[in-house]
């Protein structure tokens, strides 16, 4: 189990620094002349060459390189060329906020899929279609639209939420709760139709295998044959879904945070890509990169408790 | 049967063969309404994105200060927009871009996808392991932060967007197409074909595209749909081409305006929702006959058996036992059962489970009943070990299943009775028949390994009855469980008790499941075949294991087998089935003495053959 860990740690180590290197390469190839962005078509020629040695752009690209990655090994990545934070700083107050809405989605989504799809599965008749009809339109329809309408009907109608902004929980609970619901709503349905329509198919499935005719013929009682055994044996495919899900609703957070007004790592992608502002964009690569290594190695894990075949591989 | 076999591998007529699957799927596809609807649909916004200048005589971007945000009515059909564009014009002209985009994208992933799946899974070695990995990294990559990225460097293009976006997506054909071609590389008429001397080309064109391609067609509409809702999100954000009406950029000027005219968000949204639904249906009908073509229909047929048919069967020995039984025989005369008396030396022990007249069916959609056990009576005495043989599809393990009530999903007992000690089980409760199950009435399965929930213990799936049927404490039950586990000859029970079903191998499984089976002190054991799916040195050693527990815990048995062996092995009294009943039943020894009916004699020439084989030898040196 141990080996097991370590192994794929390693393996997306490896994977992370492919993907950061070919990200900084390739971002700093094509940021053209970033002196004469930041500084505006009126400054003087000296004073552009100033900026660049200033921002340590005047030395070749690969030592540049280096030099960023022995710094980022130390948590150093520099500091933004328009506002001249620190990166680390600027990723990781917003970070959190992030983190919060995605692992709310994902709990949220994980435990709405599962009553839905055990429900469609059992019932079957009406309840199985209604909740087909739901899948078909959560897959549909792109989450940002459900929460334009969000807002556009918390807004515009009822005001039992806040629209948009955010307050942090140290703050206030039910203020905090009030701006993350909606963002949460929007996030989640996607990843509810999908994960739902896979409880589905695997409780029908697992309740279809042989061991569960022998498990009643021992008199097992039908409440431990289902929630002990089938939802046990079910689990796994679900999970799989939910983690190819969590890249996506990474990528989903950037907008519906853009929608809602929420100052998490969305914010600082759309701020930092619009402006061109290469150390923040790195920031974002790793810190999103190490994201999707440790969730990816969590749900190894989980499948492992869950499926006891895929512990020795 | 063999040559037909060989020369279908040799000689694939795989282009007849497929293109009438393929208009099969097509003409079927037609019969699916919700899949012609969402087609039409799709089809529909395509002409009119086709035909826009047809449909509006406005420009989609000229700009008219003066007519800023004005209602649906009589000049424009949906109003204007933020900035005094007509918003009809706007959506029909963004339709145009918006599926060219999400198109462009769908076609450079499917393109680099295919051909690298083709190639990773046909030649396989080292592009097959770094076509896997960079798979792998495109998969970690949030899509939107690379193509926010790729904005911030290469500037505002749609095109350009959607190709990076296209080259993001390849691994979702690259996974389908590889996985599909290697699957398929090592088919026979894929050997067949290369041996035959055919160009890998042509192999890969005739053989292994035409098996991929209904999935590319569905995996290319779901695509298209993300590339799509990525796309209008990017212009949402305002990262798009200003430039160029877009839904994306409409959503993006509605959004700003929410306040001043929310009609405006509606429009794009709509636009988007309903291109998203048309091809979410599409895929999914698709999908849905795709999954029925692949299981034949000819199958279901098989097993619909109409009323009548089965009538027509049931007569059949009826009609033989006249010809072939001597009027001397018992002949029950409801069900046409040869009864063999019993020894009248033995005892009689009292009957343990009594089935009277039992009929199983499988009510179908049209109606009708499909009757797979008809008017069986069997007498199963304590203490015994009772043969229910026949043939696959006899309907030997249908009753079987009906004495636990255990039967696949559909079927019911119809009529009859079945008696365990007096109390009728096909009339008690559920709840009753929990009791009942597993503490009384046993069952040991044919196939051992997908008899075992994989995911639990050998030792917590042995305990967990014990605990409800005997009541007994946690450490009391593992106690008893390894004393089972020694007792049904497993050399480490402590081992077996921890270790998972996958772990084991066949017929350590099958153990384990015959200790599960007696944990409990049951009267009856059923047992379905129990050594079918084991090696043959196998079968003999559960054989005997099953005799020498029968002996130790006096435990009355129902074997069914379709194996004469079997009975001669193990069983005291054997009932013979045939087409859902009883033919011939009574003691062991006197069946095999003399065989009545000439389905039991077909049964016996079944496993004598081989002696027989050996008659001339043994007559010479007897003489």
């Amino acid at each position: 189990m141990l080996t097991f860990t370590v192994r794929r740690l390693l393996y997306g180590v490896l994977l992370l620094f492919v993907i950061v290197t070919l990200a900084y390469l390739l971002l700093y190839a094509a940021a053209g002349n970033v002196a004469r962005t930041i500084l505006g078509p009126t400054a003087t020629q000296a004073t552009v060459a100033l900026k660049n040695k200033q921002l340590g752009l005047n030395t070749p690209l690969i030592s540049r390189y280096f030099s960023w990655l022995g710094h980022a090994l130390t948590g150093n990545f520099g500091s933004s060329w328009f506002t001249n934070q620190a990166v680390t700083t600027a990723i990781l107050t917003r970070l959190q906020v992030t983190l919060t809405l995605v692992f709310g989605a994902v709990i949220v989504s994980a435990v709405v899929a599962a009553v839905l799809g055990v429900w469609a599965a059992l019932r079957g008749g009406w309840v199985d279609r209604l909740i087909q009809l739901f899948s078909v339109l959560g897959f549909a329809i792109p989450g940002f639209i459900i929460a334009v309408f969000l807002v556009r009907f918390f807004a515009l109608g009822t005001h039992w939420f806040k629209p948009t902004g955010y307050i942090p929980l140290t703050t206030s609970f039910s203020g905090w709760v009030g701006t993350v619901t909606l963002p949460v709503i929007a996030l989640s349905i996607g990843l509810v139709a999908g994960v739902a329509q896979q409880v589905r198919s695997s409780v029908i499935e697992a309740l279809r295998q042989d061991w569960v005719r022998t498990l009643r013929s021992r008199g097992v009682s039908e409440r431990s044959v289902l929630f002990k055994h089938v939802l046990r044996n079910a689990g796994g495919p679900a999970l799989s879904v939910l983690a190819l899900s969590f890249v996506g609703l990474l990528g989903g957070a950037v907008i519906i945070e853009e929608v809602f007004g929420i100052p998490g790592l969305g914010q600082v992608a759309v701020l930092a890509t619009s402006e061109g502002d290469v150390p923040l964009v790195m920031g974002l690569v790793v810190a999103i990169g190490v994201i999707v290594i440790l969730v990816n190695l969590l749900i190894d894990l989980l499948q492992g408790f869950l499926n006891p075949k895929a512990r020795i591989s | 049967m063999t040559e037909i076999a060989a020369t279908a591998v040799l000689a694939p007529d795989v282009t007849t063969d497929e293109r009438a699957a393929r208009s099969h799927l097509a003409r079927r596809f037609l019969t699916n309404p919700l899949g012609i609807a969402a087609l039409s649909v799709l089809v529909l916004i395509v002409l009119a994105a086709i035909f826009a200048p047809l449909l509006t005589s406005y420009d989609p971007n000229t700009v008219s200060v003066l007519h800023i945000l004005q209602g649906p009515g009589a000049g424009h059909l949906l109003g204007t927009d933020g900035a005094g564009r007509d918003v009809w014009a706007r959506l029909l002209y963004g339709a145009r871009y918006t599926l060219a985009g999400a198109l462009l994208a769908t076609v450079v992933a499917a393109v680099l996808g295919i051909t690298s799946g083709l190639v990773a899974g046909y030649y396989g070695k080292w592009f097959e392991s770094s076509a896997s990995w960079v798979t792998t990294l495109l998969m970690a990559l949030p899509g939107i932060v690379v193509l926010l990225a790729a904005r911030a460097v290469l500037g505002p293009s749609l095109w350009t967007v959607m190709i990076i976006f296209g080259v993001l997506l390849i691994p979702a054909f690259y996974r389908l197409v590889y996985a599909a071609v290697s699957g398929v590389r090592n088919e026979l008429f894929v050997d067949a074909a290369r041996v035959s001397g055919v160009s890998d080309r042509r192999i890969i064109a005739r053989h292994i595209l035409t098996v991929v391609r209904a999935p590319i067609i569905l995996q290319a509409s779901i695509v298209f749909g993300i590339a799509i809702a990525v796309q209008v999100g990017l212009d949402f954000l305002g990262f798009g081409d200003q430039a160029i009406p877009t839904w994306g950029n409409m959503l993006n000027d509605g959004f700003t305006n929410l306040y001043r005219d929310p009609q405006l968000v509606v429009w794009p949204a709509l636009a988007v929702v309903i291109t998203g639904v048309a091809l979410t249906l599409f895929a999914n009908a698709l999908r849905d006959e795709l999954e029925q073509s692949a299981r034949p229909r000819r199958r279901r047929r098989a097993t619909t058996v109409t009323p009548a048919e089965v009538a027509a069967a049931t007569v059949t020995p009826a009609e033989v036992t006249p010809a072939t039984v001597t009027a001397a025989d018992p002949v029950r005369p409801e069900s046409g059962t040869i009864v063999h008396e019993e020894p009248s030396s033995t005892a009689q022990a009292p009957l343990l489970l009594h089935i009277e007249d039992l009929a199983v069916g499988y009510p179908q959609a049209d109606g009708s009943v499909t009757r797979v056990v008809d008017n069986v009576s069997l007498d199963v005495r304590r203490g015994e070990v009772h043969g229910l043989i026949g043939e696959s599809g006899s309907g030997k393990t249908q009753t079987a299943w009906s004495v636990l009530r255990l039967l696949p999903a559909g079927g019911e007992i119809l009529e009859g009775s079945i008696c365990l000690d007096g109390e009728d089980l096909s009339t008690v409760s559920s709840a009753q028949m929990r009791d009942i199950r597993g503490g009384r009435i046993a069952y040991i399965p044919q196939e051992p390994m997908s008899n075992l929930d994989p995911s639990f213990t050998i030792g917590s799936q042995l305990t967990e009855p014990m605990r409800v049927k005997l009541g007994v404490s946690k450490t009391e039950a593992k106690a008893r469980a390894l004393k089972l586990l020694g007792q049904v000859g497993i050399p480490s029970p402590e081992r077996t008790f921890a270790s998972y079903p996958h772990e084991l191998s066949g017929g350590m499984a099958q153990r384990a499941l015959i200790a599960g089976a007696v944990s409990c002190e049951p009267d009856l054991v059923i047992a379905d075949e129990p050594t079918t799916a084991l090696d043959v040195t196998i079968q003999a050693e559960i054989l005997d294991l099953l005799r020498e527990l029968q002996r130790e815990l006096g435990v009355t048995i129902l074997i069914v087998t379709h194996n004469f062996g079997v009975v001669a092995d193990l069983c005291d009294r054997v009932s013979v089935m045939q087409k859902g009943r009883i033919v011939e039943t009574g003691p062991a020894r006197a069946i095999f003495a003399d065989p009545r009916h000439p389905y039991t004699r077909t049964l016996f020439d079944a496993i004598l053959d081989e002696s027989q084989a050996r008659g001339p030898y043994a007559e010479s040196r007897s003489a």
